[in-house]
């Protein structure tokens, strides 16, 4: 068991063995919800699912009783909001009933986060919209805060996708401007978009991380299935700018048939598909 | 109308933390600078970048602020559409959204500057409500209501640029949110209007009063939600009644008071006047482009009195 000392104030320690051990639950609990209803994006939370456990079992800190955490969670990659539910539902924000009701006419819960659902902070989507949603958040908290006082950060987790968005250079180029040392911005990196590879299809995409760092953001490049790795280059930033981690996924990960698979964006397994999943489900070392 | 709204908003602003204002690279005028000065750290220039307007304005808002984003009609509304809708309109967020210079007023900027189809393109937003003041009296009373306000969606804010004359007077009706307005109140015809182009409409109303005509002049500051009780009651209580607009003839007042009328089976003439649904090529002054959609005094009254 591998425990991770904080390097800023607030963040909560990391056990990386539990971490492997619960994604491997979240991906077992996302393919069950798959054969119940069929309208879900398997690949792109199984790219996203370590970046999503190291936010908020490891960098966020704790809700109080009877509250919400102060740091702030967003979805800017909607559609990779499967990850987000089942972590939701597994530190007791989501009730499991909610989700047992995913996609359904008796349920409150779509293939894509809506603010004022439990533990949503924004209605996310269309690509492109949420990072700067998060320079806003960012702003208020660090307004609320005052001079003296310590503001909520925002974790925000992007897919690469959405860095071919202009909005989304609009907000990076905001969020190094205003100086906002609370935002993290998290690109879950899998180099897959709908027509192909991105480093196929647009090579001038890479490199990533040198491009953030000419805007003013810190910036550099982990392994984004390793959760400690995630947790630690997070927790370890210089806090005097702000924050752009590069998480390098694999698209569908855990699944051998759903890695790095196109069609597997917005499909689900079918009961023998099902079965051969669950069978290959491992805890991922790294 | 402008500067009206910099020292309302000012005045109100600088004892009410929650308020942000949000400007794409448009020179702050007057009370407006003051309060970038003043309040830096609540005074936000994203640059030529409308998207990230809406985007910041939405992440404040989602964080308890009470965001104004401020820019010219077409930058504030058309380039960041999609952000209006998903951010603003979907979360139904208490964002205002100023759009300077709705209309045509713009007029030696052409087309890319022309905020002619604003009214529809906003109201076709679920959650989203519209204020188009008509003067100074109208853009401190509408400002005021948007600061006082505690709750609530967005509001699209269309107003002119500066220089508009005050048209309200000693027996106007009061400025209340989503009520039709009464300039001055007679029995025999009505002319109804909104924004700036309002001073056309009291041109006409003196006109067919210098005709031995008893003249109402309404004004519909509120577009959405539509005073639609207000405006029945007008098209009851009047034979005749004309609506003047400076929109395209599709998603404004004109088609909505129709409507209206239609539902209520009136039995007044009524008379609608709009920008045509064309882009035109020329430039002078306000007047001119109005003019070079149809929309003049004279023409109008050839038409009404006919």
């Amino acid at each position: 068991m591998t425990a991770h000392p904080t390097a800023l104030p607030g963040h909560n320690r990391f056990d990386v063995a539990e971490s492997r051990r619960r994604c491997m639950r979240y991906r077992r609990r996302i393919l069950d919800i798959s054969q119940k209803v069929g309208a879900l994006h398997i690949a792109p939370a199984f790219s996203c699912l370590e970046i999503v456990d190291a936010c908020y079992h490891g960098l966020m800190r704790a809700a109080p009783a009877a509250g919400k955490s102060p740091d702030t969670f967003l979805m800017s990659k909607g559609h990779g909001c499967m990850a987000q539910y089942v972590v939701l539902e597994d530190i007791g924000v989501l009730p499991t009933s909610d989700l047992d009701a995913y996609c359904t006419a008796d349920g409150i819960l779509g293939a894509h986060p809506d603010y004022g659902n439990p533990g949503i902070e924004a209605s996310t989507g269309s690509l492109g919209h949420g990072l700067s949603m998060a320079v806003g958040m960012a702003v208020a908290e660090r307004n609320i805060a005052g001079k003296d006082g310590v503001p909520g950060a925002v974790y925000c987790v992007l897919s690469d996708g959405e860095l071919q968005e202009g909005s989304t250079w609009e907000a990076i180029l905001m969020g190094s401007t205003l100086g906002l040392t609370n935002l993290v911005a998290i690109v879950d990196n899998n180099d897959f978009q709908s027509l192909g590879r991105t480093s196929e299809t647009h090579p001038s995409f890479y490199p990533v991380v040198e491009k953030l760092e000419a805007f003013g953001w810190e910036s550099i490049e982990v392994n984004g299935h390793d959760a400690g790795a995630v947790y630690e280059a997070v927790a370890a930033r210089k806090g005097d700018r702000p924050y752009f981690l590069v998480a390098k996924t694999v698209k569908g990960r855990g699944v051998s048939y759903m890695e790095s698979v196109p069609i597997w964006h917005y499909r689900a397994p079918n009961p023998q598909e099902y079965r051969q999943a669950i069978d290959e489900l491992r805890e991922i070392a790294s | 109308m402008r500067n009206t709204f910099g020292e309302v908003l000012y005045g109100l602003a600088k004892d009410d933390p929650r308020v942000h204002i949000v400007v794409s690279d448009i020179s702050p005028v007057g009370s407006m600078a003051k309060f970038r000065e003043e309040f830096p750290e609540r005074f936000i220039n994203v640059g030529v970048a409308e998207q990230s307007m809406i985007g910041i304005c939405a992440g404040l808002a989602l964080k308890g602020m009470l965001p104004f984003a401020y820019t010219i009609a077409t930058f504030a509304l058309y380039r960041p559409y999609e952000m209006v809708r998903d951010d603003l309109g979907y979360q139904n967020l208490p964002v205002t959204v100023v759009g300077i210079g709705g209309g045509v007023i713009y007029s030696t900027l052409g087309g890319t500057h022309y905020a002619q189809e604003d009214i529809a393109i906003a109201g076709s937003i679920p959650n989203m409500s519209i204020i188009a003041p008509c003067d100074p009296v109208e853009a401190t009373e509408a400002t005021k209501w948007l600061v006082q306000r505690k709750t609530g969606g967005p509001v699209y804010f269309r107003f002119g640029k500066a220089g508009e004359p005050t048209l309200t007077g000693p027996d106007s009706d009061p400025w209340v949110f989503g009520k039709l307005r009464y300039l001055r109140k007679g029995t025999d015809v009505a002319v109804l209007s909104y924004g700036v182009i309002t001073k056309m409409a009291g041109q006409v109303a003196d006109a067919l009063v210098a005709d031995g005509k008893s003249v109402s002049l309404a004004v519909c500051h509120t577009m959405k939600p539509l005073d639609r009780e207000g405006i029945a009651d007008l098209l009851r209580r009047h034979a005749q009644v004309i609506v003047i607009e400076e929109h395209v003839p599709q998603g404004g007042l004109a088609p909505q008071t129709k409507q209206i009328a239609w539902d209520i089976r009136a039995e007044c003439r009524l008379d609608t006047f709009t920008l045509k649904d064309e882009f035109v090529h020329c430039y002078g002054s306000h007047e001119d482009i109005l003019a070079a959609h149809g929309l003049s005094p004279e023409r109008i009254l050839t038409a009404v009195r006919s």
